[in-house]
């Protein structure tokens, strides 16, 4: 049982990077777990046999300094990589969104027509995120009560809400179809049913789910 | 009665070893009581209604009692249970009789920091007897959260204080008697390493633990003078908003883990020292690398204190900050990784008795490197940005809290029990206990990855909720029958513990043959310890040194060094 299907541009990146880690953690799992036990296989205790007297190796101590050390600042650079594409310049053309969390239900809001968020044009929901396919997206996240966390784990992303502070992700769905917002950070008694759902759909369909969510408001 | 408020170590170590048992075993119920409803969502457990009426009426489990009996199982078990008995119990008891010394340096600090524990295990576990039940924001306690949640999260905050002094009090103690009472030609480079590990595990404990006392205090304040150091302005709760200002959520967040990321190290590096000094004695071989062992404590030690906000990747701190954490939680891997290489040459070429001690010291090495390298992956800020707050968290840190600590205590007991009682544990019991908690543990805990890569979050009272969670329900019932298992068999170690008190063949003063100090006195060690205080001719690993006529060369043996320290 692998990880479940990606459907956000940053996604495959960040699956590589765990395929990447369980590779070489993998490789060096095998290598400890196999020689430990054959050595408590081949160096059991047996009439005859004295054990040597050795105290260590120098050399022995560089090379799994020096190799581990190697390796795992290669991971480091492999991950910085993806790191900044996740918090570096977030797309010109991104289109914006604002959730509000709360105990325990995540209020959404479009900015409507003028762009701008707090105007009498906004488009609000509760729990019902719809997102354009291929176009870049950009969420502002708000708390109003305790930490919150908004996790989607179809676009592998998780930015906590935090109060006072907020936070914000910007994600690019690859994908149409329905996924699911979770909540990752505990919140409370309803911690568990803190759920969202969220709708990739064609930049026009958005549009036109936009136009009848505000007349139905 | 004197035998109750003792000021000999002896008496304190085994005071905290029965002690932490017992909150070992109920943070263990707890965890079983948790898995009955991950395994079986919503499904009565009749009886336990009159133990919680209202957190299990009709025995179905409520949302909020899941969230204190996870609360209280973490807490519990860190804090009650896994540092008492490395640090309590190995510390008090082994640093004397290790060193070379008749009592710690401050007997009856050391009593006054026994005392204390009980005292906060109470005050902790009060909070399920208060109105409102016991703390619910997870062991981490993260405000806003733990600011509304009345009498029983106050409970938590006090009873963890109080447990922070009787640590800054232990810590204090062993530091003193460590650098000060050492038998002579006890050098440092002789020391046992078990030694080097509490000594770095109680400079940790006194550099760490005043943060976390100074960070309750400000949150106490939050809970119940109405301060606001970390609720911010204009949070509205249950409708009603709150008059707080200028607070910052994320600063209890950095001083938090200020203190316990470095007390994970708090909760292995004994498990370690333990371990390194369980290998040689049945490898019948000397230490592979004694130094590179004891400095990658001091490395993990210094190390520790910089990783703090890798908790915090996803907290919407600064990015470039979780690119400063990362590197140095990718560079802690390293003396972890030197050391394991190191036990591996230990055992390369030994002659390997296969006790139950010697079993539990091989466990360890072989689930602490599985909880080692599943700690890489969250190091990588970008994948910790899927697997942050899933079971991949939950089966990492149980890899290293009981696939290294606890088999690192079972080892410990095993292997120091004649020590402290003077008689033998049944090696047959101990070995059908360690073998089944082995494939259970490994049961329930290893499929917690694969949870956590399918997006399971952790502290979810019902996950059958969400459509991509909902195929993972034979998983988590194996895993669910897999702990209570787990927790059957402990019965088989409680069993062997009794029994062997009482019926156990009398161990002699050395049974395990073995070089360092508290095997030249005798078992159980009188008061004082010693007859006369031993002087220290070599390390503690003299094994199989070629010319002796036993394989085995005790520290008080007269001769020259061969390691020449």
């Amino acid at each position: 049982m692998l990880l479940p299907p990606v459907a956000s541009s940053i996604g495959p990146a960040i699956d590589r990077l765990f395929y990447l880690i369980l590779a070489v953690t993998g490789f060096f799992f095998i290598l400890v777990e196999g020689a430990l036990v054959w050595f408590v296989i081949h160096y059991r205790q047996r009439p005859g046999r004295t054990a040597a007297y050795v105290h260590g190796n120098t050399v022995a101590e560089i090379i799994w300094t020096a190799i581990p050390a190697v390796i795992l600042i290669w991971l480091t650079f492999a991950s910085q990589r993806v790191w900044a594409t996740i918090h570096g310049h977030i797309p010109a053309n991104a289109a914006e969104v604002e959730i509000l969390a709360e105990q325990f239900a995540w209020n959404i809001r479009y900015p409507g027509p003028d762009g701008r968020f707090e105007t009498a044009d906004d488009v609000t929901t509760i729990n019902q995120l719809h997102l354009a396919l291929n176009h870049p997206t950009v969420i502002w996240l708000k708390s109003k009560d305790v930490i919150h966390s908004f996790f989607v784990p179809a676009f592998r992303i998780k930015q906590d809400a935090v109060p006072g502070r907020g936070g914000q992700i910007w994600v690019k769905p690859t994908r149409p179809g329905q996924y699911e917002i979770a909540c990752a950070e505990l919140c409370g008694l309803g911690h568990y049913r803190m759920r969202g759902f969220i709708t990739v759909e064609p930049w026009d369909q958005l549009q036109q789910w936009l136009k009848e969510t505000k007349a139905n408001e | 009665m004197s035998k109750l408020f003792s000021t000999d170590h002896k008496v304190i170590g085994l005071q905290f070893l029965f002690t932490a048992l017992a909150m070992l075993a109920f943070g263990g119920l707890l965890a079983m009581l948790l898995r009955w409803q991950l395994g079986w969502p919503g499904a009565p457990l009749p009886f336990m209604e009159r133990f919680a009426p209202e957190g299990m009426p009709g025995g179905i489990m409520v949302p909020e009692y899941y969230n204190m009996l996870f609360t209280m199982h973490g807490s519990v078990m860190i804090f009650l249970a896994i540092i008492p008995l490395l640090v309590g119990t190995f510390g008090n008891y082994l640093i004397p009789l290790k060193i070379g010394a008749g009592d710690m340096a401050f007997p009856r600090l050391n009593m006054l920091s026994y005392w204390m524990y009980p005292v906060a295990a109470a005050v902790i576990c009060a909070g399920f007897f208060v109105q409102g039940g016991a703390a619910s924001s997870g062991w981490t306690a993260y405000p806003p959260l733990s600011t509304t949640l009345g009498a029983g999260q106050v409970c938590w905050i006090v009873g963890v204080l109080i447990l922070g002094f009787s640590s800054i009090f232990g810590a204090v103690n062993y530091i003193t008697t460590i650098v000060n009472c050492r038998a002579p030609g006890m050098t440092f480079h002789r020391m046992p390493l078990t030694i080097w590990a509490l000594l770095t595990t109680a400079i940790l404990t006194l550099l760490a633990t005043p943060v976390l006392a100074s960070t309750l205090i400000l949150l106490l304040c939050d809970n119940t003078l109405g301060t606001s150091f970390f609720l911010p302005a204009g949070l509205v709760m249950d409708g009603v908003m709150r008059p707080n200002s200028g607070g910052q959520v994320l600063l209890w967040q950095h001083l938090f883990w200020f203190y316990s990321h470095p007390a994970v190290y708090i909760m292995i590096l004994p498990a370690m020292g333990i371990i390194s000094d369980i290998l040689p004695v049945f490898a019948r071989k000397p230490i592979f690398g004694y130094s590179a062992i004891a400095y990658a404590s001091l490395a993990i030690g210094g190390l520790g204190f910089l990783v703090w906000a890798h908790h915090m990747f996803q907290s919407g701190m600064n990015p470039v900050l979780g690119t400063s954490f990362m590197v140095s939680t990718m560079i802690i891997a390293v003396p972890s990784a030197i050391k394991t290489f190191n036990w591996l040459g230990t055992l390369w070429r030994g002659t390997i008795r296969l006790t139950t001690p010697m079993l539990h010291a091989l466990a360890f090495v072989g689930m602490f490197v599985i909880g080692g390298l599943s700690g890489i992956f969250m190091a990588s800020t970008p994948v910790d940005m899927y697997i942050h707050d899933t079971y991949f968290i939950v089966g990492h840190l149980h890899y290293v809290l009981f696939g290294g600590s606890l088999f690192g205590i079972f080892g410990g007991i095993t292997f120091w029990f004649p020590k402290m009682f003077g008689r033998m544990m049944n090696d047959r019991l101990g070995q059908w206990h360690f073998w089944l908690t082995l494939i259970f543990f490994n049961g329930i805990m290893f499929p917690m990855f694969n949870l956590g890569m399918a997006g399971m979050q952790r502290r979810i009272y019902d996950y059958t909720q969400y459509a991509h969670l909902a195929h993972l329900g034979p998983l988590n019932r194996m895993m669910s029958v897999s702990a209570f298992l787990l927790g059957l068999t402990q019965l088989l170690f409680v069993a062997n513990f009794f029994w062997s008190l009482r019926r156990g063949p009398k161990a002699g003063d050395n049974p395990w043959e073995s070089t360092t100090l508290e095997w030249t006195t005798a078992s159980p060690p009188p008061h004082g310890n010693f007859a006369t205080t031993p002087t220290v001719y070599c390390g503690p690993y003299e094994y199989s040194v070629p010319g002796m006529a036993r394989d085995f060369r005790p520290q008080t043996q007269q001769g020259s060094d061969p390691v020449g320290h």
